[in-house]
């Protein structure tokens, strides 16, 4: 990562370039998921009020590896975390995003899935609730290489948008040069339900603790993929944390 | 225990393209319960039965013009809807909602914490509100293993019901205004739904059934019959008022 981004690049064009600048220059940090192994990681972008923050990961997951992901972003006036992820043959990788945006802050997360070997699988679900004049940005792109047939790619995101001042950018891309791959993806952006949230608050639940479970069990999709249940738990409880 | 005087409430109607503007539904509707009580209140479409209902609980978009609603020496219409529930009102909805991502267990503890909180009561223990759901929905017929499922989703109509009923049996209002519990069920449902029903009358509770027809008031026999037509009250009587509606329809009541 040498020369700073501009508004002009896709993958920023909806970023707070005067924070950009503010992190940059990013170190990219890397994860390699060894052949046949599997790994666990979660990415916590909480940092303190006023701050910028990039985190960029090159990641590699070998022959038959494996990857469970979560990210969770809501630090700081802009928090973006980057992956590029490379999979090998039958190499597994599933990531779930978590984005908390309010007040005039700028969340990003932004994805590039590599298929490189055949019969890849990956997965990511990202989750997203703004309120105030806040942006969410998701953009996942999914290349799958020449050698990348039976490839099964998913993606899916949503966001909540709590204020008529909030936004939520969503661009999924697909780069396909085998002929044999599955690669769905699907955006969607809404409000809460304002049925559900009067169906509380007549059984007794005040209006911010209403919001604040609509907007859990929302996020929640996101983690739904982490298989061990103190873990998944954790993160749960993380993001009830960001929501009071 | 619940005194409507006069009562005048409008209803935002949507759309711009339709002019806006809210329209009155409820024209002067008056009406007293006693606590001990069942009420039944019946009417033509569009009478203003569920505007009464969601008026009560404090719905958005309903607004009152003019007149009161007193519950238990309190004015009703100047609280909050979470703080009617917890000052001990309950809506019983003709179209549950389903909340994907909620357990119904969740949504209803988190109920029953908050009201008990509202009224400076201990939250109850994981013990204690499992005990209280599961005797619930073993009462109501409906499988506990239901409750851990997100509220609602999946549930057949029937199901929909008894969920309010298990939720009803769980709170334990003072006052349950149930808006069509009976529709949509079939007899076996609207014989389980009736149950729930009057396992709670007692002689500190209230209930004001929203009805269209007579079928409900066969298992939960009302102490008074009231006829709603345009927005007020037009007849009031004893259960047999129901089967003369049910024998002459609305039309000759109003007359």
């Amino acid at each position: 990562m040498n020369a700073l981004p501009s508004r002009k690049a896709e993958d920023w064009r909806y970023s707070d370039i005067a924070a950009v600048a503010r992190a940059w220059p990013v170190a990219v940090e890397r994860i390699d998921v060894a052949a046949g192994t599997s790994a666990r990681r979660m990415i916590v972008q909480d940092a303190g009020p006023g701050s910028a923050t990039i985190r960029q990961f090159e990641i590699v997951v070998g022959v038959g590896g494996e990857l469970n992901m979560v990210i969770i972003t809501s630090g700081g006036d802009y928090g973006r975390v980057a992956l590029d992820v490379t999979l090998y043959a039958g190499a597994r990788f599933e990531m779930g995003g978590v984005i908390v945006a309010g007040e005039t802050q700028v969340q990003e997360i932004v994805t590039t899935v590599r298929h490189a070997g055949p019969g890849a699988t990956s997965r990511q679900t990202v989750r997203a609730v703004a309120g105030g004049t806040a942006t969410a940005t998701y953009l996942g792109k999914v290349a799958v290489a020449r050698a990348g047939q039976q490839t099964d790619a998913g993606q899916s995101f949503k966001a909540l948008l709590l204020t008529r001042g909030a936004t939520a950018n969503a661009k999924p891309e697909l780069e396909i040069f085998a002929d044999d791959v599955k690669c769905a993806h699907g955006a969607t952006v809404g409000e809460l339900d304002a049925n559900a949230l009067f169906y509380l608050q007549s059984r007794g639940v005040p209006p911010a603790a209403a919001r604040a479970l609509l907007m859990r069990a929302f996020l929640s999709d996101a983690l739904a993929g982490i298989a061990d249940d103190d873990e998944r738990e954790a993160a749960e409880a993380r993001v009830t944390a960001l929501l009071a | 225990m619940l005194r409507i005087e006069n009562l005048h409430a409008s209803v935002e109607t949507g759309s711009i393209e339709s002019g806006g503007g809210a329209r009155e539904i409820l024209k002067g509707l008056t009406l007293s319960v006693g606590a001990g009580e069942v009420h039944a209140i019946m009417g033509p479409n569009g009478a203003g039965k569920s505007t009464l209902s969601y008026v009560l609980a404090g719905r958005a978009g309903y607004t009152v013009t003019s007149g009161s609603v007193t519950f238990q020496g309190q004015d009703l219409l100047a609280l909050e809807p979470h703080a009617r529930a917890a000052a001990g009102v309950f809506l019983g909805l003709q179209y549950p909602v389903e909340i994907p991502g909620v357990s119904n267990l969740m949504f209803l503890r988190t109920a029953l914490n908050a009201q008990r909180s509202q009224r400076g009561e201990k939250d109850a223990s994981g013990a204690e509100f499992m005990k209280l759901a599961k005797a619930a929905a073993e009462a109501l017929g409906l499988p506990y293993e239901m409750l851990k499922r997100s509220v609602n989703q999946g549930f057949s109509g029937g199901e929909k019901k008894r969920n309010e009923m298990v939720q009803m049996a769980v709170l334990e209002p003072i006052l349950a205004v149930l808006d069509e519990t009976d529709s949509g069920l079939d007899i076996d449902a609207l014989r389980v739904v009736a149950d729930g029903i009057n396992r709670m009358r007692s002689p500190a509770r209230a209930t004001l059934l929203i009805t269209h027809y007579q079928r409900l008031l066969d298992y939960v026999v009302p102490d008074f019959v009231h006829v709603l037509v345009d927005g007020r009250i037009v007849r009031t009587g004893g259960p047999e008022l129901a089967h003369v509606l049910e024998a002459d329809g609305y039309v000759s009541i109003a007359a």
